[in-house]
């Protein structure tokens, strides 16, 4: 088995003799035809990842051409979008969802592709189960039939959701022509006081830079408060990345990355882990690269954020109030906010903290590792759920249900009058029967709160799983600072209530 | 994808003007999980009119619809171009088609030409007065032709080489073949494999 060096590169171009960023460099390494006149760049793929709803066109169109997969070894497959959470050993009721689960079933086998089906161990969401095998690494790229695939980058490699079209393609050619894109710096420094977290960062990122201000640029998330995230944290921050309209994001890998990768199914072994770390530690952005753009944010005054609005730039700190649009000087932006809140049944200057709720979703591929079950449950343990708030925990993969039943945080949760449930999107997109009812109010810890995407008529605000955790106990959008005798672990004396 | 050169075949006069993709195909098509089969799709709410123009047995089996401007306006759904394509079509001539349905055809071996509006209305009386009649669309010299009328259309040179070559995104990508078998040669042993099959 050859090894490569730190110094030798995948590269079968030129690389330019100038400071480079992250994103820079894991492009560099993978261009397999540099593309002349503005014509995109040929770039190789390392690491496939198929769901049963974008990929089955792609599986058909492969069929037609009599097209085989190119690399199956590179592609790995799970159902999760579609997939019930109680009940899992029944037929799915629903027509379309099982036709595509059985569809991918089907494609699967015909091409050759692994496969986790629901019922199996590593089944679960896609951006869950890629990580917590280690076949996502540093400095690899990453693709999948889905927007949330920014995910990935935490661990410094490059991942973008693609379109059906481009799922065949990659089937097909393990390749994409891309045009590079843009980077923007996001820079936060400073310590996060406890209580406040990975998803009060990034949604305060993208109430900052609003819903389009990424828009044609990879993130690359830097500064201290960044460094000192664990990997879930940054997988977090990373995947709502495209919430802010942008590809990708990433961040460089560093100690935390390789411990979290190291000793995993598919992590490197031996020869190979030591050469692919030292790779790996030539990613950082170089001293004096320049960004197209920079961010720049304060983490010490940080407060636990949630939205207020349809969609996750309409977010405010759990201390302020309901904005008024009046005051909002752009003319499109005060017609978007009265939409939103006439959609959402909110007025402005009400307090965010008195706005009840009727559910409290734990779950998606943004908050449903094993971390932010931990958090959810330092905060429910030994408490009761308010009544009439109706409450889903939806770990992101079977494994993670497992590790999180070997820590009795199923037994926490169930205390606590909450659902335990299996693996999958669930209510983040209400694909399968876990949707809100018309009308009715929920703090979700996923990533959209678009009209309608828990269910038709349903009103999402979205939340951290500590505030997630606050808002079930005290039935109101609540900060875990509000609590009667807080743990210690978000306990901050000198906050105003 | 096949080559196209010359298409001749039945042609439709069509004449309406801002043809959406809602109206190609409804979105209750939007779940079925094939590329192809989309056929009884199209234009699916106007063909439960019987004198709906795709309806008369003189249009049966016909391979070029002459619309009139904005064609393919609306959603973004690549269904739109299957159903076309499944259907039968193999060329639709308009003064105007939306950008991503114009993109969308080129990729998938439908030809989208576009003649200025004039022409529509002159092609459209010539089908009309003899209602069935081929049409020839020759995508080597770019022109329409109807009976004794022939007039050119217009198509980027890129589409049309693409066309002519039958080349689909992926065909294209292949002509690089070797250099994607060069590459994966160079990659380092690092990196992620899903099979074989390592658990935890
Ligand atoms: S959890 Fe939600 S955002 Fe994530 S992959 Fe599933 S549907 Fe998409």
């Amino acid at each position: 088995m050859s090894t490569a060096s730190a110094a030798e590169t995948t590269s079968a171009i030129e690389i330019p003799d100038r400071p480079r960023t992250l994103a820079e460099k894991v492009w560099d390494a993978h261009v397999v035809a540099k593309g002349e006149n503005g014509e995109p760049d040929l770039i190789y793929i390392d690491l496939h990842l198929v769901h049963e709803v974008t990929s089955p066109q792609a599986f058909d169109g492969l069929r037609q051409a009599g097209r085989p997969v190119r690399r199956p070894d590179l592609t790995i497959a799970t159902e999760d979008h579609n997939t019930p959470t109680i009940g899992i050993d029944k037929p799915i009721a629903d027509l379309t969802s099982r036709t595509q689960i059985e569809t991918l079933r089907r494609n699967a086998e015909e091409f050759g592709i692994r496969l986790h089906p629901l019922g199996d161990v590593e089944q679960g969401i896609v951006h869950v189960v890629g990580p917590q095998l280690g076949l996502t690494m540093p400095g690899i790229t990453v693709v999948c039939g889905d927007s949330h695939t920014s995910t990935h980058g935490a661990f410094g490699a490059m991942a973008f959701g693609i379109g059906t079209s481009e799922v065949e393609h990659v089937l097909a050619t393990q390749t994409l022509p891309l045009k590079p894109f843009k980077t923007m710096a996001i820079t936060v420094e400073g310590e996060l006081r406890p209580g406040v977290t990975a998803k009060d960062i990034i949604l305060a990122v993208i109430a900052k830079i609003g819903t389009g201000g990424g828009q044609g640029y990879v993130l690359e998330y830097r500064g201290s408060a960044i460094r000192s995230l664990s990997m879930e944290g940054r997988m977090t921050i990373c995947n709502m990345s495209i919430e802010a309209g942008a590809r990708a994001g990433m961040v460089a890998p560093d100690e935390t990355t390789f411990e979290y990768v190291k000793g995993r199914p598919h992590a490197p072994q031996g020869e190979d882990w030591d050469a692919a770390v030292a790779y790996w530690k030539t990613l950082a952005t170089d001293e004096g690269a320049v960004f197209d753009a920079e961010v720049f944010l304060d983490a010490n005054e940080l407060e636990p954020f949630v939205t207020w609005g349809t969609n996750p730039g309409q977010g405010v700190s759990l201390s302020e109030t309901v904005p008024d649009p009046a005051t909002i000087a752009d003319h499109n932006e005060r017609a978007a906010a009265e939409r939103a809140l006439e959609y959402m049944d909110l007025t402005p200057g009400t307090p965010m903290k008195e706005i009840a709720v009727d559910a409290v979703f734990m779950g998606s591929c943004t908050n449903s590792r094993i971390e932010d079950l931990r958090a959810f449950a330092s905060i429910i343990k030994g408490r009761k759920k308010a009544d009439n708030v109706r409450v889903m925990v939806v770990p992101g993969s079977a494994r993670v249900r497992l590790q999180a039943e070997a820590e009795g945080i199923d037994k926490i949760v169930e205390e606590f009058g909450a659902e335990w449930r299996f693996a999958g999107c669930s209510m983040c997109l209400g694909m399968n029967p876990d949707q809100l009812a018309p009308g009715e109010r929920c703090a979700s810890t996923s990533n959209r709160n678009f009209e309608g995407r828990q269910g038709k008529g349903g009103r999402t605000h979205l939340v951290s799983p500590l505030v997630a955790a606050a808002t079930a106990i005290r039935g109101t959008l609540s900060s875990p600072w509000d609590l009667e005798n807080a743990p210690d672990s978000v306990r901050v004396e000198e906050v105003a209530r | 994808m096949d080559k196209i050169t010359v298409i001749e075949g039945v042609a439709v006069p069509f004449r309406r003007s801002n043809v959406d993709t809602d109206q190609i195909i409804p979105a209750q098509f939007l779940k079925r999980v094939t590329k192809t089969g989309f056929d009884d799709a199209l234009f699916f709410q106007w063909r439960q009119d019987p004198d709906f123009i795709l309806n008369q047995p003189a249009y049966q089996g016909a391979k070029i619809l002459i619309a009139g401007p904005d064609f393919g306006t609306g959603s973004s759904r690549e269904h739109a171009v299957w159903a076309l394509r499944d259907f039968g079509f193999r060329a639709v001539i308009s003064p105007r088609f939306a950008d991503i349905f114009r993109g969308n055809s080129g990729k998938q071996g439908l030809l989208a030409g576009t003649v200025p509006e004039e022409t529509v209305e002159k092609l459209w009386e010539l089908l009309e007065a003899q209602p069935g009649m081929n049409a020839t669309v020759d995508l080597v010299e770019k022109t329409v032709t109807v009976g004794e009328l022939t007039v050119p259309f217009e198509i980027d040179d890129y589409t049309r080489w693409r066309l002519l070559e039958g080349l689909d995104d992926i065909g294209l990508t292949l002509r690089d073949e070797a250099r994607i078998t060069e590459f994966e040669a160079t990659r380092e042993s690092w990196r992620p494999r899903t099979l074989p099959i390592r658990s935890a």
